[in-house]
């Protein structure tokens, strides 16, 4: 073991990994953030997406040591300074985005950086940037509601049409 | 996992004898995860300078470590091989694109699920021991180029649009050199696991794209559902034509080969003549004259066929895209 240092929602942190301790393990075991969830453990459910500077990946098929010194943010680093939530978070309770809550933190990482690359997508371009994130609860219809009201358009009217 | 030592490369020089590379690790950390592959040194070239693109003679150099998000999104890319864009678009999702790399995804290993599972013979993962999948379930299985050995596919969409683009690899190693992606992937013949021309000791350094050709380019993807699924079938199309006749063919399949099936008689009878459903039947037939099937994937022929015309008809305007 030795030990991985790398910013973690702004703050600087240092735990100990194996080569073979993924990103996942070091955040929920390492770290004690159990925010970030593991669902399916092979890419495919995208309950365990984190940023990685800037950028939404699988933190359940990436290495600690590779994401050495890089900047991560993961769902405890997305509500306000305030402690109130944050603005997608905040989407996805009015719009009742959420029913179990299993695949939410995954679903807000994605979409947090869905909205920072396309600040007013298209529902067709929502549901292909929400592809590598699964729910087994809502149908996606209020994800998909609460990603657009999030980016500031009109989700019932959008949805309406 | 078995535990491995990590090491960061700092060059390319840096690459210690048959150590196990890693760059996106979207496909590495599966195998390894189901110990098909249990490297005992992992070596990270993921932090090594070659993720530009950048222009070479009249076309573009994409470095081995360019995100396949950031080669989708690329606007050169975008403007002049567009094919490529919507091939790498059609595969994964945001995430794995931000992480899979241009070189890795050459490299991806088959989906053949008698690969994954360690409790069936797989001459691809252990060579000699047989192929599960012949009278097995093969509905995802090739119907070009397969063996008795293996009928495995190579699964990946973005070298089904190198291929039909003309693309090329560039290998560093003892023997520096460039190989066509159409050559790049190896049929499986009598010795399945040895799936692509880089020897030992080598390693893809970029992929170089020739001039754009003018023209008409398209992905046409069919899979078992709307997102997040490996092809069945898929066409990469670049085509030209002049004064309503093509003049110029290239069609690459996906999904139904250990690599991505070209068929130069096919591209050949295209030329010279005016889009219609006859000819593209006629070209479709040609294609398929080789396919061989079982009963899990005799389907892929008919989808193939009807998959082929469709993306033609599209590409020459015969038809307006769906």
């Amino acid at each position: 073991m030795t030990n991985v240092t790398m910013t973690v929602n702004g703050k600087s942190v240092s735990a100990p990994a194996e080569g073979r301790t993924l990103l996942v393990e070091y955040l929920r075991t390492g770290l004690g953030l159990t925010g970030t969830h593991v669902g399916c453990d092979t890419s495919q459910c995208g309950a365990c997406v984190v940023h990685v500077d800037g950028r939404a990946v699988k933190s359940c098929t990436v290495f600690a040591m590779d994401v050495e010194g890089s900047d991560v943010r993961t769902i405890e680093g997305m509500a306000n300074a305030d402690g109130s939530l944050g603005v997608v978070q905040q989407a996805f309770q009015d719009h009742h985005g959420l029913q179990c809550g299993f695949c939410t933190p995954g679903m807000v990482m994605t979409t947090a950086a869905l909205l920072a690359e396309n600040p007013r997508p298209s529902e067709a371009e929502v549901r292909h940037g929400l592809e590598g994130n699964i729910c087994r609860c809502t149908g996606y219809h209020n994800i998909v509601k609460a990603v657009l009201a999030a980016s500031g358009q009109d989700a019932d009217a959008i949805a309406a049409q | 996992m078995k535990p491995f030592a990590y090491h960061r490369a700092q060059s390319l020089r840096d690459i210690p004898d048959g150590a196990t590379i890693i760059a996106g690790g979207t496909n590495l950390l599966d195998l390894m995860k189901h110990e098909i592959a249990t490297p005992n040194t992992l070596v990270d070239i993921s932090h090594l300078d070659l993720n530009r693109i950048e222009p070479e003679a009249d076309g573009l150099r994409i470095g081995a470590l360019v995100r396949n998000s950031d080669l989708a999104a690329d606007p050169v890319i975008r403007r002049d091989y567009p094919v490529l864009s919507r091939a790498l678009l059609a595969g994964a999702s945001g995430q794995l694109r931000n992480m899979a790399t241009t070189g890795g995804n050459l490299m991806q290993r088959t989906r053949c699920p008698y690969f994954y599972d360690l409790r069936t013979q797989c001459n691809k993962r252990a060579p000699g021991t047989g192929c599960a999948a012949m009278g097995g379930v093969i509905r995802n299985h090739a119907i070009f180029g397969a063996s008795p050995d293996c009928v495995a596919t190579y699964p990946g969409d973005m070298a089904v649009a190198l291929s039909a683009l003309g693309a090329e690899v560039e290998i560093a190693g003892p023997d520096p050199r460039r190989v066509p992606v159409a050559d790049f992937h190896l049929l499986p013949g009598n010795t399945p696991h040895v799936e692509t021309r880089l020897r030992p000791g080598e390693i893809i350094t970029a992929v170089i794209l020739p001039a754009p050709v003018t023209g008409e380019q398209r992905y046409r993807k069919v899979r078992d559902r709307a997102s997040f699924a490996f092809a069945l079938v898929s066409v990469a199309a670049v085509i030209t034509m002049v004064d309503g006749r093509i003049t110029r063919a290239a069609l690459a399949c996906g999904g139904v080969a250990a690599k991505p099936w070209r068929d130069p008689e096919c591209e050949a009878a295209l030329v010279g003549r005016e889009p219609s459903d006859a000819l593209f039947e006629q070209a479709a037939s040609l294609m398929l004259r080789s396919a061989s099937s079982q009963e899990g994937n005799a389907f892929k022929i008919p989808l193939l066929r009807r998959t082929l015309i469709a993306t033609l008809r599209d590409a020459t305007g015969l038809e307006p895209a769906p």
